[in-house]
């Protein structure tokens, strides 16, 4: 009873605000919302082209792949002051970071390769060969595992991050633009945004192989746009959510079936997603309404939706 | 950075290997039919020696940068011929053992290539755009790449009355193929319910394409060859022989937009596109070539895609077990068109949208939107499958 009273007050206290930092394609800003008024609070110049972006696990530093620049833009999140870049070759599009915070693996669309970077020191590390136009990037949750989608050569390419070496080569649906571990490694998800599937790649097996794609069908939507690009799944395994491009949808899939269970109507030509860091809420970036769509997650309903800049595209969520 | 290129160069050598161990072959060739053009109107279009070569160099290298994961080496033979060297130059191929031939020619000489071919060759049109040899004329042997002609007025044709720009004047010239084109714009006026209030023919009388200060007597002669036509909203252009179309756009009577051969063109691609992922395959052929990527480009890169992604699937280089997946519902391919492209499985015609540019932007894609279809969307372009003539598919 005690301890039911003083835990009492801890949950009723509001959730933490956590500054929400979008990518505006073509504003070339980052628009800053507040998580928990959800109002936006700043919006800085964040080079030319801004696509990917994603935060350092301690909060300190924010980085934003300008592709245009043909860099990586490292800015304070509390000053939004550029600190410094990061070499990424040209035309950057996504990243993944390590959970130490360092290294960082850049996928570089024209060059055909994975570069892997020292934040600290800029040095690059590694440069792994990979498919025509790689895309989407992902780590398995220990970390031993890169995922990199090429676009054009429709494959997962799995990556040793010891020697950098490609261990297996999967095959998926046409242009696979986002690759997504569950938190427990054992599955892997792969969005094909031309094939309008998503893959379900079993990672326990000795090979790992496609054991179900998941299709969509939205009645009243034209099969021709139901084009899954970003992917999130919830720290439990739960709930995976696709976002469903010019379709205007997120699919909810139930992650111990893969079954599609709801599609929500958030705005148009949906790519990315973050959760909040107490997973209650998901922002998508609908880069053809210039806003973002908030999902409260538990009850998979959309909320609201923030004007932010013109054509959001990426977003991430500070932590705590 | 030099212990990184050791490391690069192991990884390749790694590659390579694994190439040597196991590797199928797949043998593809272009055989480009050139025969002798006047110039084009506008020194623009004139063809560089690589047209149609270069697609193919930069699809064998996509091809090939998955061939390497699978153990698949794709190779390439190009070759330009006269018209009376294209039967010698396909029993040549054919002796040296290549069953995937993409032949960018006229209608005529791809439907005899194809018959000299026989059935054990794959032949990839990425050239012709003649109806007959999608219809009356088609054949088990060739998969079309290019689209019909009637593919490309029917998508101007949405547009035009997505815009409600009903009243056309129809311009065509005087050569076979502009007749073929002009009668395409006639089918597709009234499929979607535009009318053509008028109907001119520029004649070709030959001379010189080149004449210093030329524009003078354009600037004086076009508005009075479309003087006193019946009100209309559009002038349509029909003019594949390259004669009189760039002409017109500033030059009619009436103020009105020109479309068709000239103004807001149809096309299959554009240098400029930078949709749907389009920037990086742009600078990549930019990069290969040192120019810009034209339609032919565009259309042989995609036949000899639909090969690579056959052969990735099929696992198979043969001809038939490529041609059969590639009409199979299976297949599905991404072509930065924003939407995958399949093939009609009654005539071997690749399903695409098609672009409208006034060559400097993409000013809309078609189908347009609201233009609905119970199989695919893409299928309002050209003609359908309740319509076709083609037997040679078993349909």
């Amino acid at each position: 009873m005690r301890l039911a009273l003083l835990l009492l007050p801890l949950m009723a206290t509001p959730a933490f605000a956590n500054k929400i930092f979008v990518t505006n394609e073509r504003g070339n800003s980052v628009s800053v919302l507040d998580s928990e008024t959800w109002e936006k609070i700043a919006e800085f110049p964040a080079g030319n082209r801004p696509r990917g972006i994603t935060m350092s696990p301690d909060g300190k530093e924010l980085y934003v792949c300008a592709s245009d620049d043909d860099t990586v833009r490292v800015f304070d999140p509390a000053t939004y002051e550029e600190i410094r870049t990061l070499p990424s070759g040209p035309d950057p599009e996504l990243f993944v970071l390590h959970p130490s915070g360092n290294p960082l693996y850049i996928a570089n669309e024209d060059d055909n390769l994975v570069t892997v970077v020292d934040v600290r020191t800029r040095e690059v590390l590694a440069e792994v060969p990979v498919g025509v136009e790689p895309e989407g990037m992902a780590l398995s949750p220990d970390a031993k595992v890169l995922i990199n989608t090429s676009e054009t050569t429709n494959m997962a390419h799995f990556i040793d991050t010891e020697s950098f070496r490609i261990t297996h080569n999967v095959l998926v649906d046409q242009r696979p633009r986002y690759a997504e571990f569950t938190r427990d490694g054992t599955k892997l998800y792969v969005s094909s945004e031309i094939g309008g599937t998503v893959s379900v790649i079993d990672m326990t097996a000795a090979e790992p192989a496609v054991v179900k794609k998941i299709t969509f069908d939205v009645p009243g939507v034209l099969p021709e746009w139901l084009q899954p690009v970003g992917v999130r799944v919830t720290a439990d395994d739960s709930r995976v959510f696709v976002a469903l491009g010019p379709a205007n949808r997120v699919a909810v899939i139930d992650g111990a079936t893969d079954e599609v269970i709801d599609y929500l109507l958030v705005g148009q030509r949906v790519w990315q997603m973050a959760f909040t860091p107490d997973e209650a809420y998901l922002v998508t970036t609908n880069g053809n309404s210039n806003d973002v769509s908030i999902i409260d997650v538990k009850a998979e309903k959309v909320i609201r939706s923030v004007q932010v800049g013109e054509q959001p595209w990426g977003v991430v969520v500070a932590p705590d | 950075m030099p212990l990184l290129r050791t490391f690069i160069a192991a990884t390749w050598a790694l590659f390579a290997f694994a190439l040597s161990a196991a590797a199928v072959e797949v043998r593809a060739a272009v055989l480009r039919i050139d025969r002798a053009l006047p110039l084009p109107i506008s020194r623009l279009d004139i063809p560089p020696e690589d047209l149609g070569f270069a697609g193919a160099v930069l699809a064998t290298e996509d091809n090939q940068t998955t061939g390497r994961f699978i153990g698949m080496e794709f190779t390439l033979e190009t070759r330009a011929v006269a018209p009376e060297a294209a039967e010698n130059a396909i029993d040549a191929l054919k002796a040296e053992g290549v069953g995937l031939v993409v032949v960018l020619a006229n209608g005529a000489e791809t439907l005899a290539l194809a018959d000299r071919a026989g059935p054990g060759v794959l032949i990839l049109n990425a050239g012709a755009r003649d109806e007959a040899l999608r219809e009356q004329d088609c054949r088990a042997n060739v998969l079309h790449i290019s689209p019909s002609r009637l593919m490309t007025t029917d998508a101007v044709m949405q547009f035009l009355m997505w815009k409600k720009w009903p009243r056309l004047f129809l311009i065509h010239g005087s050569h076979p193929e502009d007749a073929a084109l002009a009668d395409a714009y006639r089918t597709s006026a009234r499929k979607f319910g535009a009318k053509i209030v008028e109907e001119r023919l520029f004649e070709d009388t030959g001379g010189a394409r080149r004449t210093d200060t030329g524009h003078v007597l354009v600037q004086r002669q076009i508005p009075v060859f479309t003087q006193g036509a019946e009100e209309h909203d559009v002038i349509v252009a029909a003019d594949e022989a390259d004669v009189f179309a760039a002409y017109l756009p500033f030059h009619g009577w009436e103020p009105r937009p020109v479309v068709g051969s000239a103004g807001l063109i149809p096309v299959t691609w554009m240098p400029a596109l930078e949709a749907w992922g389009a920037t990086q395959f742009q600078r990549r052929f930019e990069k290969l070539t040192g120019r810009a990527m034209r339609e032919e480009d565009y259309q042989v890169w995609l036949a000899l895609r639909v090969v690579g992604e056959a052969v990735t699937r099929t696992m198979s280089a043969d001809p038939v077990a490529i041609r059969d997946y590639a009409l199979s519902d299976a297949f599905e391919l991404a072509a930065f068109k924003g939407q995958k492209v399949t093939f009609r499985p009654w005539n071997g015609q690749l399903r695409q949208p098609i672009m409208l540019t006034d060559r400097h932007v993409m000013v809309s894609v078609s189908p347009q939107d609201g233009y609905l279809h119970q199989v695919s969307p893409l299928d309002t372009l050209g003609r359908d499958r309740p319509e076709t003539a083609c037997t040679a598919f078993g349909g």
